[in-house]
């Protein structure tokens, strides 16, 4: 794959998610070794195999997850490993403070050299690891996803800082799958799709329809045989919903959807917008901040887990090892995780293995769960098996509506045309199902109706037959 | 005139405190710097009560109480090591490997105590030098040991906020893979850290034998390895702080069972107590309220 | 003989792991032995007589088997449901002091209905002892291994302060131990001129009821699905807390009924210096046999032979018994550090999840059971 960076320029790389952009950077950091190919800096062939060789060469990155220690300062964090010390080896802290100001000065990054990181609102913390970067002499500055945390107001400090770079004879290297800032702020854009660069252009030379098209693609779709949905009564409502995530931020803000028996409800955007939470949420998982939960006219909105897939949700976890499926217990056990106390599976507290194991084979044959027999563990299946597992489990116990949150994340394409038929199958038996996915072909083959969410609110709901791929692709990166 | 009695003896008691908070303190900021840097360090209680051992066997080798004290240190050094090794290198659960080492500890003290201590007619040690306060005859004396403690406090502060190493313990206590990325060698920072909280508790265990009785008891430290734990955490893993908590601790501890409430004198036992519980509740308090550095207890692979 | 890899690895981890750590920790100990001027081939051989071919060994070693056995199960369960209970010990204590009460202050009842009581008061100490940091855990997030080793030193001067010149002391007597308790209370002798007590049966039955328990019931399976996935078991539905505070709770009744037993088949009272460390080394025998039940059988039977050969060995020779302590130290570092000991045999890893050792494993448990 082939990619020219110049300098004095701000250069952004466009793609979805997966499309291979972070990787390709954290080679050119250091952090990934490449299996093939070149990499020539300042028209000399380098070797870059750790952050060090890069730094040393002059290239700094910010990663999408800040590489800070909350509790230290902006100083302390910024010159960690390169201390200035007297020769005792202790901190000078006035000199620390005053080049981190000076630095910060220079390139319009206002932050205040001795306050704590975890103080710092996120787009502060961006300037600190920008500066962190300067600090050591980059002229190379990576930034991956920067805006994805930021304001549209700190966008635009951010977006200040990078010309100031610029202007400075630095290179800027923006990744990012957000088009209205490609436009904004790139001098060059290359885009990527799967692993291999599609284009290279300028912001002069495009435009954000063209950009959305490369980005997603005509790729060949799973077409997924169909016939029309026939909506019935509405079984699970989500009023006006509120979200906080782990810091305390909103992550959901205040979203309204039903899902009706009969129909497959698909929730398109891009990971990070909220959809985690959503998930937890509805699942009870975790408390929302405000709205309600109805499924099927019960309130489960502070419900807990076990009373929320009693009252009939079923629930396929993003996070197949860690949610999904317990590695070490074997495929029946797994099959019956929700049931095992309840008759037929238990007769008082004393399982009855018999009933387990009769039903564990019954869902592996309808399932085509590809298992050595039921008492394999289940860690030893194939993911696209372990999958298939969940979604029998979870199908098994006859929910009123299925929540399907990344049903077929690495999954191969069989189990993939698989888990999709059955899920219309279920359908087509008056089952509600909320589809949650940043895959956007299976959403959109999938789906009756498709929402599109950005940043915790859902922007945008179409019928299947409006939903217009470029259309859909630009309201998930936030453009109009 | 009773006034200012009572008024002495509540010197004396602050006093009493003091000097039993000694082990407390030294031990609990060894805990400070070890799980600063990411590391449990249970096997505190274990490196005492070898230390405790290994000072004394010197002091009574060597005729020399300082020397005794030296080895204690080294001794503390060692174990640690050990404890470090186990876990940072062969990434052995913490938990298990300090256990291992408590249980290591009370079995060569216990085995060389029978064979060396118990049937001979070697006598004490006798004591280090101590302040006698003469002002406050019944108080007991401030041995030197604990002076070296209150001076460790500031010192051990300075280094863990002020110098470059102590930043680079913090650092790989919150995030040890920020710390890598910044170039930062984490083993040798938790390799370091652990040894040095051996070295302090080990300082810590020399009280029990060469400062407070001048001779080895099994099991003298008496639990008192976790209570320096709970310190550190009721302290906020500072070693001000910890010190503050020891205080509490060992107040408790200094009532020597003696506590009246409304004229009722509470059996001995009762009283007794009252470190362990005072330790249970402020675990359980205290978290939530005190956050541990955030890499605490989990093991590093560098990547 | 060509094994396939994942018959090698169990067979490591099963036989070949617990033997060579058996095996390092007699090394060291017969070093240490060298050291403080002994011999070590005379030591081990009054260790090995002390056990078994003295006159009574063999019994003795089984009467100190019994206590192993029940607190090697309730250490085993603990992990199980991937906590460190190190509080066997104090609640071993609690279980003797429920026990002897309900043997002590009761008379007039058969039997056949007072040995149930006692042992199930003491069951019932062992619990409130044990679910107390587990609520604790549940709720605070406090760590079980600070909470569970405070609550040992509270049941240490708890029992002071109750035998000791208190309220439970033997009136009659001016030792510092309950009163004898009644008769009936007393299990019955198994061998006469031994004091082989029908504990034995009841240790031994308790196995196959705690493997029952782990295995076959709802309960156990709630327990391990918690320890092995705690995000799995949340999304199923499985309430963590709860499930903590059982294991926990079954632990301590487990450790409670140790103690009960002591005393109502060895010693029929209970003295205020009341256990020499029957909890802590019961985490040893827990990790060697990997948290299985059944493995608990040989495992508790070997630390039992240790013990009794130990006093004698300490009388022959002058090796102290803690040499034990020893022992049982380097067998768990060994089975907790399997990477030492592959690389001590030069065996290459077996890939199979690479040398990632997770808190289960160090922990002894294994996956196939």
């Amino acid at each position: 794959m082939d990619l020219t960076v110049e300098w004095g320029q701000v250069h952004a790389l466009l793609g979805e998610n997966g499309a291979g952009k972070s990787t390709l950077m954290n080679v050119v950091y250091g952090l990934v070794r490449p299996d093939s190919g070149e990499i020539s800096f300042d028209g000399r062939a380098v070797h870059i195999g750790s952050p060090q060789d890069a730094i040393k060469l002059g290239i700094g990155m910010v990663h999408q997850h800040f590489m800070l220690i909350p509790p230290l300062t902006v100083a302390e964090n910024v010159i960690l490993g390169n201390e200035i010390a007297t020769g005792l080896g202790v901190v000078d802290q006035r000199q620390a403070i005053s080049k981190v100001a000076e630095l910060s000065r220079k390139y319009g990054l206002e932050v205040d050299p001795s306050r704590r990181v975890e103080d710092l609102s996120v787009g502060v913390q961006q300037r600190v690891e920008i500066l962190k970067a300067l600090y050591r002499g980059a002229r190379l500055l990576i930034l991956d996803e920067p805006t994805a945390v930021l304001t549209p107001q700190e966008v635009r400090g951010l977006f200040d800082v990078v010309h100031a770079l610029v202007r400075d004879g630095a290179a800027v290297i923006f990744i990012t799958h957000k088009l209205a800032e490609v436009i904004e702020v790139a001098d060059q854009i290359t885009v990527m799709r799967r692993g291999k660069v599609v284009a290279t252009t300028s912001p002069k030379e495009s435009n954000q329809a063209e950009l959305a098209r490369l980005m997603v693609g005509r790729s060949v779709l799973l077409r997924v045989e169909k016939g029309e949905a026939k909506p019935g009564q509405v079984l699970l409502e989500l009023k006006d919903l509120s979200v906080q995530d782990d810091r305390h931020q909103v992550a959901v803000d205040g979203v309204s959807l039903e899902v009706r028996a009969g129909e497959i409800l698909g929730i398109a955007g891009v990971e990070g917008n909220g959809q985690n939470e959503l998930v937890e949420a509805i699942v009870g998982l975790r408390m929302p901040r405000a709205g309600a939960i109805l499924l099927g006219g019960r309130d489960i909105t502070h419900a807990s887990t076990h009373s929320t897939l009693e009252a009939g949700l079923g629930f396929i976890p993003a996070d197949r090892h860690r949610m999904g499926i317990v590695l070490e217990l074997p495929v029946s056990d797994n099959l019956v995780l929700s049931r095992f106390d309840r008759p037929p599976f238990a007769r008082w507290i004393v399982r009855t293995f018999d009933a387990v194991r009769e039903y564990a084979v019954k869902l592996i044959k309808a399932f085509d769960i590809r298992t050595q027999g039921p008492d394999q563990p289940a860690g030893s299946l194939s993911g696209g098996n372990q999958q298939k597992l969940v979604v029998a489990r979870e199908i098994g116990t006859q929910p009123k509506v299925l929540l399907a949150s990344q049903p077929t994340r690495g999954v191969d394409v069989g189990s993939i045309e698989f888990i999709h038929r059955r899920l219309v199958e279920e359908r087509d038996h008056g089952m509600g199902v909320l589809l949650v996915s940043s895959e956007l072909d299976e959403v959109l083959s999938l789906a009756d109706r498709v929402a599109v969410v950005y940043r915790g609110r859902v922007v945008a709901i179409f019928d299947q037959k409006e939903a217009d791929r470029d259309r859909i692709g630009l309201l998930m990166a936030g453009a109009a | 005139m009773t006034d200012f009695l009572s008024h002495l003896d509540i010197f004396c008691f602050i006093i009493a405190a003091l000097v039993a908070s000694t082990p407390l303190v030294l031990a609990a900021m060894g805990g400070v710097m070890s799980e600063r840097s990411g590391v449990v360090n249970i096997a505190l209680e274990g490196i005492m009560l070898t230390s405790a051992f290994a000072g004394y066997a010197a002091a009574v080798a060597t005729h020399n109480l300082w020397l005794g004290v030296l080895v204690a240190i080294v001794a503390g050094m060692l174990i640690a090591a050990l404890h470090a090794v186990l876990s940072i290198q062969f990434l052995v659960d913490q938990i298990v490997s300090g256990t291992v080492i408590n249980i290591l500890a009370i079995g060569i003290t216990g085995s060389f105590y029978r064979t060396y201590i118990q049937n001979s007619e070697l006598a004490g040690t006798g004591v280090l030098p101590a302040l006698h306060l003469n002002f406050l005859p019944n108080a007991p004396f401030i041995g030197v040991i604990t002076l070296a403690a209150l001076a460790l406090i500031p010192i051990v502060h300075f280094l863990l906020f002020r110098t470059v190493f102590g930043l680079r313990t913090r650092a790989c206590g919150e995030h040890p893979l920020a710390a890598e990325t910044a170039g930062i060698n984490v083993y040798f920072v938790r390799y370091s850290n652990v040894i040095l909280s051996g070295a302090l508790a080990g300082l810590g265990g020399a009280y029990f034998t060469l400062q407070q009785i001048g001779n080895f008891l099994p099991n003298m430290t008496g639990g008192r390895g976790f209570i320096a734990l709970a310190a550190m955490i009721f302290g906020g893993w500072t070693p001000v702080g910890a010190f503050l908590a020891s205080l509490l601790f060992a107040g408790a501890d200094a009532l020597s069972g003696r506590l009246q409430i409304g004229g009722v004198q509470l059996p001995y036992q009762i009283v007794g107590m009252l470190p362990y519980v005072l330790t249970i509740v402020v675990v359980a308090g205290a978290v939530g309220r005190a956050v541990a550095p955030a890499a605490d207890g989990k093991p590093y692979k560098k990547s | 003989m060509k094994l396939d890899r994942a018959l090698r690895q169990r067979l490591f981890a099963a036989v070949v792991l617990p033997l060579v750590s058996v095996l390092c920790g007699f090394i060291v100990a017969g070093v240490a032995v060298v050291v403080t001027g002994s011999d070590p081939i005379e030591a081990f051989t009054a260790l090995f007589q002390g056990a078994f071919t003295n006159e009574r060994a063999f019994p003795e070693t089984l009467v100190a088997m019994v206590p192993y056995v029940f607190l090697g199960l309730a250490v085993a369960l603990g992990f199980r449901a991937g906590l460190f209970n190190i509080g066997a010990e104090g609640q071993f204590y609690l279980g003797a002091i429920f026990g002897v009460l309900a043997a002590a202050s009761l008379h007039g009842l058969p039997g056949i209905v007072h040995i149930p009581l006692a042992l199930a008061s003491g069951m019932l100490g062992g619990f409130i002892w044990a679910a107390v940091p587990g609520l604790l855990k549940a709720r605070f997030g406090a760590h079980e291994v600070i909470t569970t080793i405070m609550l040992n030193y509270v049941a240490f001067q708890l029992t002071d302060f109750l035998i000791n010149k208190g309220p439970m002391s033997d009136p009659h007597s001016s030792a510092p131990r309950t009163a004898f308790i009644d008769p009936a209370a007393q299990l019955p002798t198994l061998l006469a001129g031994s004091r082989l007590h029908l504990g034995l049966i009841l240790a031994v039955l308790a196995v196959p009821v705690v493997w029952f328990l782990i295995q076959r019931t709802t309960i156990g399976f709630r327990i391990r699905t918690v320890g092995f996935s705690q995000g799995a078991a949340r999304a199923a539905g499985i309430s963590v807390g709860w499930t903590l505070v059982l294991a926990m709770g079954i632990s301590g009744a487990l450790a409670g009924l140790a103690g009960a037993d002591e005393i109502l088949g060895v010693s029929h009272y209970m003295p205020a210096s009341f256990s020499v460390g029957y909890g802590f080394d019961s985490i040893a025998v827990a990790l060697l046999a990997r948290s299985n039940p059944w493995a608990i059988l040989p495992s508790a039977f070997l630390f039992g032979a240790m013990r009794n050969g130990a006093a004698f060995m300490q009388l022959q020779t002058q090796v102290s018994s803690d040499l034990i302590s020893i022992v049982q130290a380097i067998v768990i570092m060994f089975v907790a550090a399997p990477a030492m000991v592959r690389w001590i045999l030069r065996l290459r890893e077996v890939p199979v999840g690479g040398l990632q050792i997770t808190q289960r494993e160090t922990a002894g448990v294994s996956s196939e059971t």
